[in-house]
């Protein structure tokens, strides 16, 4: 293979379109749903391209073993963890040094978000399990996780949004598909925070100028505040619906 | 799994009063806020390494040592060389540094150093396929800290680079199918030399190489390494805060114009 190899995979056709058929600021269709694990404390499920991805809140609960609580916030923990079968060669379930390393970044991604003062003592921890994996599982696992701590009755600042952006065949591209993630040029995984302006999650890979850089990091930023509207848009699903269902038994109770 | 760590007692009194420095525009050790710590980088200190820097940024010391061995290659890159980056916080370096496994931060940090090499393609790893699908070199960076003063991103990725750009190893040819070694050594064939710059926000302010204090009341850090055409090749955001998109550019912009000073001293010690 090599370079020579590589540079014979074209990303973006005559039309300037992608290899999914997508313009260069498009989207992959994201589908999100919340409450989806029964014993859980609070869950959310992303479909985010063809990543699938589960996160689970278990917490506050107290710290276990005692001598990692802190006296004046919660414990945050995460693992971000990929099943066996989620890509295309097994993968050994045994954490590898970039899950570890994921699971770091992530963590310190949501933990700004949460309001971890109110919960002394306490840990809250946070699993995410990608089940397939599709490019961008880190910013999907972030968007899943903040509905799922929110799910969880967490009190949050804000949700926090994933979304990359990177580089294929020279041009700035929003959310890199797997072939473009493993043939581009570079790749921009990025998670926000709308209201407080505030960016919780950057890392970068390949190559690309300061004005490319600034221009993916625009990009992603956007996409960020679009899929923000989404995780409300989820929640509002799941709870408004249970409002309903409370008045009606109010209102059966009226009658009885 | 990663957890939140135990802030040191020392940090939550010191805070207070570092910030109100650095609001001044002012540092604890009297630097400028975008003023680097003196870099000494001494090459081949370990004889019996391939290649070996020592970097004294400030009062951290990092030695990095490159071991080249053969091996095979990965299936997916059959004609090409290895490069692998690992990093022991050893425990004469600090306090709270334990023996046992690499934990999350000497990952992070491994992981960090080493996209910024393999991203940067600075060394032409296909010239280190000795034959294609079953014998390549393969490239080992060692990074040990020794003494940790703050920064040791930085340290470490100059100090990788110093014992890459230092790094000799037997040149070889390929005939009747084994490797051939020759009484001449060559340099690593390398290409590009990327420089990691880490800035951290205190407060509201962004300042440039955080000494250990400035590191442990920090909001957050951004390691930008850029490569000799000024193009990023890497970056990493750590920490509990979060940067608004105005800060990112400005430390983008800012770790570009610094990575050229230090790349040039690095390189300039290889003649």
């Amino acid at each position: 293979m090599g370079n020579k190899e590589k540079d014979k995979v074209r990303l973006l056709d005559d039309k300037g379109l992608r290899v999914d058929g997508r313009r260069l600021d498009e989207l992959r269709p994201v589908k999100l749903e919340v409450g989806v694990l029964d014993k859980a404390d609070g869950s959310a499920y992303i479909e985010h391209g063809r990543n699938k991805i589960l996160a689970a809140i278990f917490g506050p609960r107290e710290a276990h073993p005692k001598h990692i609580a802190l006296a004046d916030r919660a414990v945050v923990r995460c693992r971000y963890h990929m099943a066996p079968f989620s890509t295309d060669e097994r993968k050994s379930p045994a954490p590898s040094r970039r899950e570890q390393e994921l699971s770091k970044v992530v963590r310190e991604s949501l933990e700004p978000s949460i309001m971890s003062e109110y919960f002394p003592r306490s840990t809250i921890d946070i699993f995410i399990e990608v089940l397939q994996a599709d490019a961008g599982t880190r910013c999907a696992g972030v968007t899943a996780a903040s509905l799922a701590l929110a799910d969880a009755g967490i009190p949050l600042r804000e949700l926090v949004a994933g979304c990359a952006a990177g580089k294929v065949d020279g041009k700035v591209a929003l959310d890199l598909s797997d072939i473009e993630d493993k043939k581009g040029d570079a790749d921009l995984p990025v998670a926000f925070m709308p209201k407080s302006n505030a960016v919780s999650l950057l890392q970068m890979d390949g190559s690309m100028t300061e004005d490319e850089l600034k221009q993916a990091l625009d990009m992603s930023i956007n996409a960020c505040r679009t899929i923000y509207e989404m995780q409300k848009e989820a929640l509002r699903r799941k709870y408004h619906v249970e409002r309903e269902e409370e008045e009606k038994e109010e209102v059966a109770e009226v009658k009885a | 799994m990663s957890a939140t760590h135990q802030p040191t007692p020392l940090a939550k009194l010191e805070q207070k009063t570092i910030q109100e420095i650095i609001l001044k525009g002012q540092r604890i050790d009297e630097r400028g806020p975008l003023d680097y710590r003196p870099l000494t980088i001494t090459l081949g200190i370990v004889e019996k390494a391939n290649g070996s820097a020592q970097v004294y940024l400030g009062k951290t010391k990092v030695l990095a040592g490159v071991k080249i061995q053969t091996g095979t290659p990965f299936e997916d890159t059959p004609n090409e060389g290895i490069l692998t980056v690992n990093a022991e916080f050893v425990p004469l370096a600090y306090p709270t540094f334990e023996t046992g496994p690499p934990d999350e931060n000497s990952i992070e940090l491994a992981r960090v150093v080493d996209r910024g090499i393999r991203e940067s393609k600075a060394i032409d790893l296909q010239k280190l396929c000795i034959e294609p699908g079953k014998k390549v070199f393969v490239v080992f960076v060692d990074i040990y800290i020794l003494d940790h003063d703050g920064n040791l991103i930085d340290a470490a990725g100059m100090a990788a680079l110093g014992a890459l750009v230092n790094a000799k190893m037997q040149e070889f040819e390929w005939k009747n199918n084994e490797v051939r070694y020759k009484e001449t050594k060559m340099l690593l064939p390398m290409q590009n030399y990327p420089v990691p710059i880490t800035s951290v926000k205190i407060g509201n302010s962004v300042i440039v190489d955080p000494c250990l204090e400035e590191e442990q009341v920090m909001n957050c850090r951004l390691t930008v390494t850029t490569g000799k055409n000024n193009d990023v090749c890497a970056m990493q955001k750590g920490g509990l805060g979060t940067f608004t998109p105005e800060e990112i550019k400005q430390i983008i912009s800012s770790a570009i114009q610094k990575s050229k000073d230090l790349r040039e001293k690095i390189i300039s010690k290889v003649n």
